[in-house]
């Protein structure tokens, strides 16, 4: 039995953190896995600070990551590193914003894409689908800005 | 009935009873919106079912008994606190009985990422009498829905599914089919006096009925619940239900579980020979001591959680320290950034008005309750939904005049015709001296629990227009003396100067500050658009 992936996204209200999630987990459920995604709806959408865990693996319980046992620390806002780094496991990997250059994104709002990209490249799931699967979380005109923040992400 | 599809789905726990509701025909579902429970609705609705917001959790479990009354089937969500605004029919209903199936969700909210109190609400079913089940992930969201339709209709009881934050937000896999949906009748009207009418005379007969009605589900639910034994591989036994059940099997995977699905009436058998087959029995429930207390109550000797764990969520961590018992210092959470009003947000104009005019402000629950928070920090009180009239009215009566002088009532649209209606009623009735000032706050949409309608904005549940309460009418049917409808944002200043005219006034005034929520104005202009096309 393969163990279970951990992964807890971090960002404020409106920078797109429950849209990665949505597309990380939906990745694993069309790999067939038991996948469980966990957030906090709410008081979130005023600005505050969000995370999102996704969970996925043979069998998965607790839909939260326990601290100190995410594999992957993904976060969008700088100043949301330092509340969440606790969340990381010691061999851990943290995806922040510096990972990507900035300045060669078409649109700010897709640094989400962007950093999943950098994430992918950890992942076993086929580069083809996680393309599939970003498209069908947004609307055609915003199909080219996120294809090139992932793969900014992806070659960073 | 539809044809249930072969399908493994990726569903929040909130979809899985949605989808349950239509694969089991439900004719109709009513609600109030409320995190966490209020995606059931708006699911059940983009899914086809007929479903729609009432003024308030009363109504809609009215609705819904008359809808089981007529035998449909019949599904009334609302968020814990929300059950409380409906606990007056909630506990007579439980005597009537209903004829189709009656399932009632209360979303409950432990650890308050977005209520007023974590009240645990397993207290109902045990309160008012009526049997509970308790998913702990969306598959059993799905299947107890189904269940509890089942069991309805069997025993002509309302259910209570009791759902908690985690269950209803997270994403688990749903496969269908899997418990199969009860055969479907049609509603019809058959006439039955002594069931329905609650007069002492026939009420007593019904309390009798319903005990008799417990006990059998009782003894079903020792025999043939919804309980799962899983065997251990030491001496340690933990007794659970819910989305402790998903943490126990993380944090102690040796353990011998009995994973309750129905905890009202509990399965008190299984539990007693459970705990005989361990050397330790633990419950591990989030909240209140509800299970524990089942257990001691029938001589059962179990181990219950220490008290430090009853406040907020429990967690795979938490639940490593209950069983350790662990009772040393947690860790504080990590801070994080606050919400806060939305920057150009309307009621930031409103709230920084009241903070200059030193109002004492007697807030209401919304998107407002931020206007405590700095820059403003222009609200005193906040209880529940509508208490800022009845409580600021109360502060009128009894303070000083130059304090009483001061206090406003605060209150947002749909929070004012989910309770703020009789407030109003009462403040004519029972005037105090020196006038009050209401200010309803009226964005035009349910902007907390994310831009839900209701009767004020003239459009259903599913956006389509329909009749529509006008705030002003309302406050100038019942006679009060000034009613001022302005939008704030045109001229702030002329929005501070008529608050203080109106305190000054020493008269019962309402003001109507109307601006549409930032966030909902693009959406609340298509609908608008939709509904011009469709009269042209």
């Amino acid at each position: 039995m393969f163990r279970t992936t951990n992964i807890v996204l971090a960002g404020l209200g409106g920078q797109g953190v429950l849209k990665a999630s949505d597309i990380i987990a939906e990745l694993a459920f069309r790999a067939g896995l038991d996948v469980k995604k966990s957030e906090i709806h709410g008081m979130s959408q005023r600005g505050g600070s969000v995370t999102s865990d996704v969970r996925f693996g043979e069998r998965v319980f607790s839909p939260m990551v326990p601290e100190g046992e995410a594999d992957y620390l993904v976060v969008l806002a700088k100043e949301e590193v330092a509340g969440n780094l606790g969340m990381l496991a010691p061999a851990g990997v943290l995806i922040e914003p510096d990972k990507v250059d900035l300045s060669q994104l078409t649109s700010r709002k897709s640094l989400n894409i962007a950093l999943l990209g950098v994430l992918s490249r950890f992942l076993e799931f086929s580069e083809d689908v996680w393309r599939e699967v970003i498209l069908a979380h947004f609307p055609e005109r915003l199909h080219a800005a996120n294809l090139q923040a992932f793969e900014l992400g992806r070659r960073a | 009935m539809p044809e249930v599809p072969k399908r493994r789905w990726f569903l929040s726990g909130d979809e899985a009873v949605a989808l349950a509701c239509c694969h089991a025909g439900v004719h109709l579902g009513a609600g109030y919106p409320g995190t966490p429970s209020t995606e059931i609705l708006e699911a059940f609705d983009a899914w086809g079912g007929q479903a729609q917001w009432s003024p308030n959790e009363k109504v809609a479990l009215e609705v819904g008994i008359g809808a089981a009354f007529a035998g449909a089937r019949a599904v009334v969500t609302m968020k814990h606190v929300g059950l409380n605004v409906a606990a007056d029919p909630l506990f007579t209903v439980a005597y009537t009985g209903v004829t189709g199936a009656l399932l009632i969700v209360s979303a409950d909210d432990p650890g308050m990422a977005s209520s007023q109190n974590e009240q645990d609400n397993r207290r109902y079913a045990v309160a008012a009498g009526l049997p509970m089940l308790e998913p702990s992930d969306s598959q059993e969201s799905y299947d107890y829905t189904l269940r509890a339709i089942e069991v309805s209709e069997r025993w002509g009881i309302p259910v209570l599914l009791r759902m908690t934050t985690r269950v209803c937000h997270s994403k688990t896999v749903v496969n269908t089919p899997s418990y199969p949906p009860p055969p479907l009748r049609d509603p019809a009207f058959v006439r039955d006096i002594p069931s329905r009418v609650m007069i002492p005379a026939y009420a007593r007969s019904a309390h009798r009925r319903l005990r008799t009605k417990l006990a059998e589900i009782a003894a079903w639910n020792e025999r043939q619940g919804p309980n799962l034994l899983i065997e251990g591989a030491g001496s340690l036994g933990i007794i659970t239900s819910g989305i402790a059940y998903q943490h126990v099997r993380e944090a102690a995977p040796q353990a011998a579980v009995l994973k309750l699905g129905m905890t009202y009436p509990a399965p008190v058998g299984q539990m007693q020979s459970f705990a005989a087959s361990v050397d330790r029995c633990v419950v591990v429930e989030e909240g209140d001591p509800f299970l524990v207390e089942i257990a001691r109550t029938a001589g059962i000797p179990v181990e219950g959680k220490p008290e430090m764990y009853r406040f907020g969520e429990l967690t795979v961590q938490r639940v490593r320290r209950i069983v350790n018992r662990d009772e040393s210092p947690e860790p504080p959470p990590p801070p994080g950034k606050p919400p806060s009003l939305c920057p150009g947000c309307p009621h930031r104009i409103v709230f920084s008005a009241l903070r200059d005019l030193d109002c004492i402000v007697s807030g209401d629950i919304g998107c407002y309750s931020l206007g405590v928070l700095p820059p403003f920090q222009a609200m005193d009180a906040l209880v529940c939904m509508g208490a800022s009239i009845g409580a600021g009215l109360g502060m009128r009566h009894v303070l000083p005049p130059a304090q009483a002088r001061r206090v406003v009532s605060v209150i947002g649209d749909s929070t004012f015709v989910h309770s703020g209606l009789t407030g109003l009623v009462e403040m004519v009735y029972n005037p105090p001296t020196h006038g009050h000032v209401v200010l309803i706050l009226d964005n035009g949409t349910t902007a907390m629990t994310g831009m839900q309608e209701h009767p004020g904005t003239g459009r259903r549940l599913d956006h389509q227009k329909t009749g529509k309460f006008v705030f002003e009418d309302f406050a100038r049917m019942l006679g009060i003396p000034q009613v001022h409808v302005v939008d704030p944002a045109l001229d702030p200043d002329g929005f501070r100067e008529l608050l203080q005219r109106c305190l000054d006034s020493g008269e019962l005034c309402v003001i109507i500050a109307r601006r549409n929520c930032l966030l909902a104005a693009a959406s609340i202009r298509e609908y608008e658009r939709c509904e011009n096309v469709s009269n042209d």
